[in-house]
C-alpha cells in the first residue's frame, strides 16, 4: 500500500521513525517522511502536530533524539542549517530572512560571495547571475537589482527567497508555509515559483495550511497528527474533506507506531 | 489556470507601468540620494564662507589647515564607520586615542637613541626605526581596547553604548594611570604629519595623505568586500546573516578591533601632529565622529553606510568652525548649527527609510 502512494525512484529526502522531545513534551512520535525529485510534497496538519519540528529536524536546526535522515538514499547526520546546505537542502523561512538593505543579488550571494582577489566581491557577476536565474524562474522583480530589498513587497521579497533557495539547493527545498502573509495575485506568483522550481528536478516540500491551494499544487501529500505521518495520498487522490479527514484524525491510510 | 495567468499578465503589466511612472530621471534620482544632499551643503558652505571672507577663507594654507585639522577625526571616524553600519556604536574613541598616544610615547621611552631615549629626539634626527615603534606601541593599544569591546558586545551581549561607555571611562583611567596624569612630549614623530612626502602637491602634507589612504581603505573595505558586504548585512538583519551562515559574533569582534586599530591609529598621528600626549583631551571626539558618520548618511539603525558620507560629514562641523571664526560670527554659533544639520541629517534619512518601507 505504501509503494501505491509513494513516488517514484529513490526519495531525495526522507525522514525514517524520527522521534524529538522537548522535555516533557514528545513532539515528534516516530515520523516518517519522504519527499521525491521534480515532485512537490506538501506536508499538512492541524497545528501542534510536529510539522514544524519535522521540518526543523530536516533542515539542521534540530537534532533528532532518535530516527534517521537520508539524502539521496544515503543516511546523513544534519548538525547544523549549514549543514544542510551542503547537502543541498535549502529552508525558506516564513519570515523570509532577508538583509532588507541589500539588494536582491546581494541577498542571494550573502555568505556565498563571488569574490575577486580574494578578499573582494565581484558584485557584477553576481548581479548578472541573479538576473539570469530570476528570468530562468520566471520572477518578475518590477524593480531593478540595484534597490534594496525593503522596496519590495512582501511577494516580490518571498519570490528572491524562493529564488535564493533554489539557486543553492541541489535536491531539495523546504517551504514553511510561502504564501502565508501574501495576498491573492502574489500567492499565484510564488505558486507559479514553486511549479517552476519543480521544473528543475528539485524536490520541493512545502507546508500549508490552505487545504485547496495544496491540493492543486503537491504532486503528493502527506499528512501529520500528533507527531507521526497517519496518511498519504497522491495528486488527485484526496479532496479537501479527505485531508481534513486525516487531519482530524478520522481517517488513516497508514500504520503508525506508537 | 488561464484566468489566474491572465489576472497576473494584466497585474505585471501595472506595476510595470506604475514602477516606471514612478521611477525619477536619473538626475533627480542622484540628487535624491543622500550623499549628494550633504555633498551639496558642503559645497553652498564652501562657496558662501569664500564670498563672504574674499582672500582669506579660501586660500591654499586655511584649506591645507582645514584638512590637517579634520584628518585625524577621519581615521577615527572610518573606523566607528564600519562600527554604526553593524547598528553598534563606538563611545571609546577617546581612550583608544588617547591609549594610542600614551602606548606610542611609552614605546618610544623604552628605545635608547644616542645618551638618550627615542622621544627625546630631534625631528630632524629621527629614525624610521622610532617611528615604526610608536605605531606598534599605538597599535597595540586600538587593537586591546578593539578586542574588549567586540568581546564585550559580541560575546557577551551587552549592548554596544554601555560596553563603550565602559572602556571609554575604563581606558582613560589606564592612559591617566600609567602617566600618572602628566603628559609627554615628543617631536621624534613630527615628519609623519607635517613632513611631504609627495612635494608639489600644495596641502598634500604627510598628515593629509594618510587620511585619504585611509579613506581610500576603508571605501574599498566597506564597498568592495566581502568584508564590507558581511558587515552590512549583519546591521541590516543580524537573523538573516546568521542563518546563511556567517559567524556573527566572530564577524562583530573584527569590527570592534578594526574600530579599535583606527581609533589607536589616530593617536599615533595626534602624538604626531600635536607632538605631546594629550590625557585629559579629545573627550569630545566620540561625539565629534558619530556627528561625521550620522551627517555623511550613514544609518544609525545599521545596514546602510557610505565612507564618502562619512569624509564629508567630517568636513562641515569643521568648515562652519573655521568659516565663523574668520568672517567674524561667534564660534558658539556653530555648535548651534552642527546640532540643527545633524538632526536635520537623521531626519531626512528617517523619512527615506519609511517610503522605502511603505509596502
Amino acid at each position: 500500500m505504501s509503494e501505491s502512494v509513494g513516488g517514484q525512484g529513490v526519495p531525495a529526502l526522507e525522514a525514517r521513525s524520527i522521534v524529538k522531545s522537548f522535555g516533557t513534551v514528545r513532539a515528534l512520535r516516530g515520523a516518517s517522511f519522504q519527499a521525491y525529485p521534480g515532485e512537490v510534497t506538501a506536508l499538512v496538519g492541524d497545528n501542534g502536530a510536529g510539522k514544524s519540528t519535522l521540518i526543523k529536524v530536516l533542515s539542521g536546526v534540530y537534532s533528532p533524539d532518535e530516527g534517521e535522515v537520508l539524502v539521496d538514499g544515503r543516511p546523513v547526520s544534519i548538525p547544523t542549517p549549514q549543514a544542510a546546505s551542503a547537502l543541498g537542502i535549502e529552508t525558506v523561512y516564513q519570515d523570509l530572512a532577508l538583509a532588507p538593505d541589500l539588494d536582491a543579488a546581494s541577498n542571494v550571494f550573502l555568505g556565498r560571495e563571488l569574490r575577486r582577489f580574494k578578499v573582494l566581491h565581484d558584485q557584477r557577476e553576481m548581479r548578472k547571475r541573479t538576473a539570469a536565474s530570476f528570468a530562468e524562474l520566471g520572477v518578475g522583480l518590477v524593480q531593478d537589482l540595484r534597490v534594496p530589498v525593503a522596496s519590495f513587497s512582501g511577494g516580490q521579497r518571498q519570490s528572491v527567497a524562493i529564488a535564493r533557495a533554489a539557486m543553492w539547493a541541489e535536491h531539495v527545498i523546504i517551504m514553511d508555509e510561502p504564501t502565508a502573509a501574501l495576498g491573492v495575485i502574489q500567492t499565484a506568483k510564488v505558486l507559479e515559483l514553486i511549479h517552476s522550481v519543480r521544473e528543475r528536478g528539485l524536490a520541493v516540500v512545502f507546508i500549508s495550511h490552505n487545504l485547496p491551494q495544496v491540493i492543486e499544487v503537491a504532486d503528493r501529500i502527506e499528512v501529520m497528527r500528533l507527531g507521526a505521518r497517519v496518511a498519504r495520498f497522491r495528486r488527485g487522490e484526496a479532496g479537501v474533506e479527505r485531508l481534513i479527514a486525516s487531519i482530524s484524525g478520522a481517517y488513516a491510510n497508514e500504520e503508525v507506531a506508537r | 489556470m488561464s484566468e489566474t495567468t491572465k489576472a497576473l499578465d494584466a497585474q505585471v503589466a501595472a506595476d510595470a507601468a506604475a514602477a516606471e511612472e514612478a521611477r525619477p530621471s536619473r538626475l533627480r534620482q542622484l540628487v535624491a540620494t543622500p550623499i549628494m544632499a550633504t555633498l551639496a551643503f558642503l559645497a553652498v558652505l564652501l562657496l558662501a564662507f569664500s564670498i563672504l571672507a574674499p582672500g582669506k577663507f579660501g586660500t591654499t594654507s586655511n584649506l591645507t589647515l582645514l584638512a590637517q585639522n579634520v584628518a585625524i577625526l577621519t581615521v577615527a571616524s572610518v573606523g566607528t564607520t564600519f562600527v554604526i553600519a553593524t547598528a553598534g556604536i563606538d563611545l571609546s574613541i577617546p581612550s583608544g586615542i588617547i591609549l594610542g598616544e600614551v602606548f606610542a610615547a611609552q614605546a618610544l621611552m623604552m628605545i635608547s637613541a644616542g645618551d638618550g631615549k627615542a622621544i627625546d629626539v630631534p625631528a630632524d634626527q629621527t629614525r624610521a626605526g622610532y617611528v615604526l615603534a610608536a605605531l606598534a606601541g599605538a597599535l597595540v593599544a586600538g587593537l586591546v581596547i578593539g578586542a574588549v569591546n567586540g568581546v564585550l558586545v559580541a560575546y557577551m551581549r551587552i549592548p554596544p553604548m554601555l560596553a563603550t561607555l565602559g572602556t571609554l571611562g575604563a581606558g582613560l583611567g589606564v592612559a591617566l594611570l600609567i602617566r600618572k596624569g602628566v603628559n609627554v612630549a615628543t617631536y621624534a614623530l613630527n615628519p609623519v604629519a607635517t613632513g611631504t612626502l609627495i612635494p608639489g602637491v600644495p596641502g598634500l602634507t604627510n598628515l593629509v595623505l594618510i587620511g585619504l589612504i585611509v579613506v581610500v581603505i576603508g571605501y574599498v573595505a566597506l564597498h568592495h568586500s566581502v568584508f564590507g558586504r558581511h558587515t552590512l548585512a549583519i546591521g541590516s538583519s543580524e537573523e538573516a546573516a546568521r542563518r546563511v551562515g556567517l559567524r556573527v559574533e566572530r564577524h562583530l569582534l573584527k569590527v570592534y578591533v578594526l574600530g579599535g586599530l583606527a581609533n589607536g591609529f589616530a593617536g599615533f598621528l595626534s602624538l604626531a601632529y600635536f607632538s605631546t600626549t594629550s590625557v585629559g583631551g579629545h573627550t569630545t571626539d566620540n561625539l565629534q565622529a558619530i556627528t561625521a558618520v550620522a551627517l555623511g548618511g550613514t544609518s544609525l539603525f545599521g545596514g546602510v553606510a557610505t565612507i564618502l558620507g562619512t569624509l564629508i560629514g567630517v568636513w562641515i562641523p569643521a568648515v562652519l568652525q573655521n568659516g565663523f571664526i574668520i568672517i567674524g560670527v561667534n564660534p558658539y554659533w556653530q555648535m548651534i548649527a552642527v546640532g540643527i544639520v545633524l538632526v536635520l541629517a537623521v531626519w531626512s534619512d528617517q523619512l527615506r527609510r519609511r517610503s522605502q518601507n511603505r509596502r
